[in-house]
């Protein structure tokens, strides 16, 4: 577990939070607060509808045709579903990170890092070159990478590849990472590789992640949510949960008597 | 019933296809026997220069195909031109805007379009597409660009411009049903990946569907230019069929398809016919390469893809 030197500023908070696949109700209810520079882990049995409500998070759900979401996600006080919010800026604060690595394929490894930042019209090299640095470093790659910067991201491993699209999220700096099942498709060395970085950029950033890993939930989060069929069962700091927790169906779960 | 035994039935089989699929190979080198040797004469006659030479003079037995290349190539060229722009936002429009259930449908009505018969593309464009050019297209061009040598010279509604316009509609259906199936090919995870980092729509389709597209687009282009290169009697009917190479797109002109067509049931002397023949087997070849080159695209965009 995780030292617990976060501040109890509130960034996050989902406020009845519900979300539809067609007539499907995936998410029910959710209602859970997030502190500054903390790891959030959430768990729970496939299709119990956490990564649809990850999704949501950073309204990218409504992105599938015949979705919809209801209820409020406060980002920093302010509702990222309100009608004035511009969705574009809503995702340029909440990054994320997929369970498939995902890098553009015609781009190279610099190029994908520093790709959200040419989108917001930034083109002066030496910026480009120092954010990309730091952000390698962030994400564990740069020793790997720097003599090869040119090279297509796709040329790089899967684990190599998943902590460029970390890299790639860090570089818009957003203070929120989203990070759905980030290490599902590694092998442990990449996996435990990612796991460090989680550990050093929680220094800055607030991060939320969907695992099917219970040992790693318990190994890199501050809190841990347990959900089932859509709903939050449990929310609590994850020493608590991984021990002591309070309702039936999470220890069961934690104890892998379901799920 | 006879009843083999399984090798014999398997051999049966094996030699049945391999003298069918032999059949089209040699089919294809019959033919071009066939136009080789119809066309002999007026390559002995005229040598490699025939394809650099001006003249078209059948009265005179002087032949020369570089008009009709030259047509050719600028119809299809311009076809090329302004179907491309076109058919991507099609393809784009059905691929990324529209809902699963209507994409289906708009995108079937384009690819009817390919469906309609040559013929009929021409005659609308006598009775359309003509006049258009004639009175409203021309104008314009001249009022405003005549400056520009390319807009030169009277209309008569006929020509180069003309014939290349029912090309560009003609090709749409093929280029943008091939993007449209490169566009879907797209993994939503690359579209999310671009969402993601906080891009617009625009942002998003530029990022994540166009730039990996290009070899793709291109080989759809290229597929198109085939399919102009070798159109016949829409063009015939709207170029005018005179051999002029003239700067001038309102100016009639002929394409080597055009010329056989116009050409072939009338010409007299042994020599006509067979000049006609040697243009048929310069467009065989011009297609050819074209195909091969749209076929070596498609290749090296499916090792990346």
């Amino acid at each position: 577990m995780s030292n617990s030197i976060h501040s109890d500023k509130i960034i996050l908070e989902a406020k009845n939070l519900e979300a539809w696949f067609g007539d499907f109700q995936a998410v029910k209810g959710i209602n859970v607060k997030y502190c500054e520079r903390t790891i959030n882990a959430i768990i729970g049995p496939s299709g119990c509808g956490k990564s649809t409500y990850l999704r949501c998070l950073n309204r990218i759900h409504e992105e599938i045709e015949g979705t919809r979401v209801s209820g409020e996600v406060l980002l920093e006080g302010k509702n990222i579903y309100d009608k004035k919010i511009d969705v574009v800026d809503v995702r340029k604060r909440i990054g994320m990170v997929f369970q498939k690595p995902n890098p553009f394929p015609s781009l190279s490894i610099l190029d994908n890092v520093v790709i959200g930042l040419r989108l917001q019209g930034i083109t002066k090299r030496s910026i480009l070159m120092e954010v990309a640095e730091t952000c390698l470093k962030k994400a564990a790659l740069w020793e790997e990478v720097k003599d090869k910067l040119n090279s297509l991201g796709t040329s790089l491993s899967g684990g190599q590849q998943q902590r460029l699209c970390i890299a790639r999220a860090l570089a818009i700096n957003p203070p929120v990472l989203l990070m759905d099942e980030p290490t599902s498709a590694l092998d442990p060395i990449a996996t435990a590789k990612i796991e460090e970085l989680m550990n050093e950029i929680k220094r800055d950033y607030t991060v939320i992640i969907v695992t099917h890993n219970m040992q790693q939930a318990a190994r890199i989060s501050d809190y841990t949510s347990f959900f089932v069929y859509g709903k939050m069962i449990e929310h609590g700091l994850s020493s608590d949960i991984f021990t002591n927790p309070k309702e039936k169906q999470t220890e069961d779960y934690i104890s892998g008597r379901f799920g | 019933m006879l009843k083999l035994n399984s090798k014999t039935q398997d051999a049966v089989l094996f030699y049945a296809l391999r003298f069918i699929s032999l059949t089209v190979i040699g089919l294809l080198l019959f033919i071009m026997y066939v136009l080789l040797k119809a066309a002999w004469p007026s390559i002995t006659h005229n040598g490699l220069s025939f394809i650099v030479k001006k003249e078209w003079n059948p009265v005179e037995d002087q032949y020369g195909a570089l008009p009709f290349i030259f047509g050719t190539l600028v119809t299809s060229f311009i076809a090329v031109l302004i179907a491309t722009p076109v058919s991507i936002l099609v393809a784009l429009f059905i691929s990324e805007y529209l809902p699963k259930s209507i994409s289906r449908i708009i995108s079937l009505l384009v690819e009817m379009v390919a469906a309609i018969p040559s013929i009929v593309f021409g005659l609308w464009g006598i009775f359309y597409l003509s006049p258009f050019v004639k009175l409203t297209l021309a104008p314009f061009l001249k009022t405003y660009f005549g400056y520009i040598p390319f807009f030169e010279g009277p209309s008569f509604g006929i020509g180069i411009i003309t014939a290349s316009l029912v090309l560009a509609i003609m090709i749409v259906p093929t280029i943008s049903s091939i993007c449209r199936s490169i566009f879907e090919l797209i993994p939503a995870h690359q579209k999310e990946a671009s969402y993601a980092l906080g891009s617009t729509k625009y942002e998003m389709i530029k990022m994540a569907v166009l730039t990996p597209s290009v070899s793709g687009i291109s080989s759809a282009v290229v597929l198109g230019l085939g399919r102009a290169l070798g159109e016949t009697m829409a063009v015939t009917m709207l170029i005018g069929n005179s051999p002029l190479i003239s700067k001038s797109i309102f100016a009639p002109a002929a394409t080597m398809a055009s010329v056989m067509a116009n050409e072939y049931t009338d010409a007299s002397s042994p020599l006509h016919v067979a000049s006609l023949c040697y243009i048929a087997l310069l467009l065989f070849f011009i297609t050819f390469l074209s195909n091969l080159f749209a076929k070596s695209i498609v290749k090296n965009f499916s090792k990346i893809g």
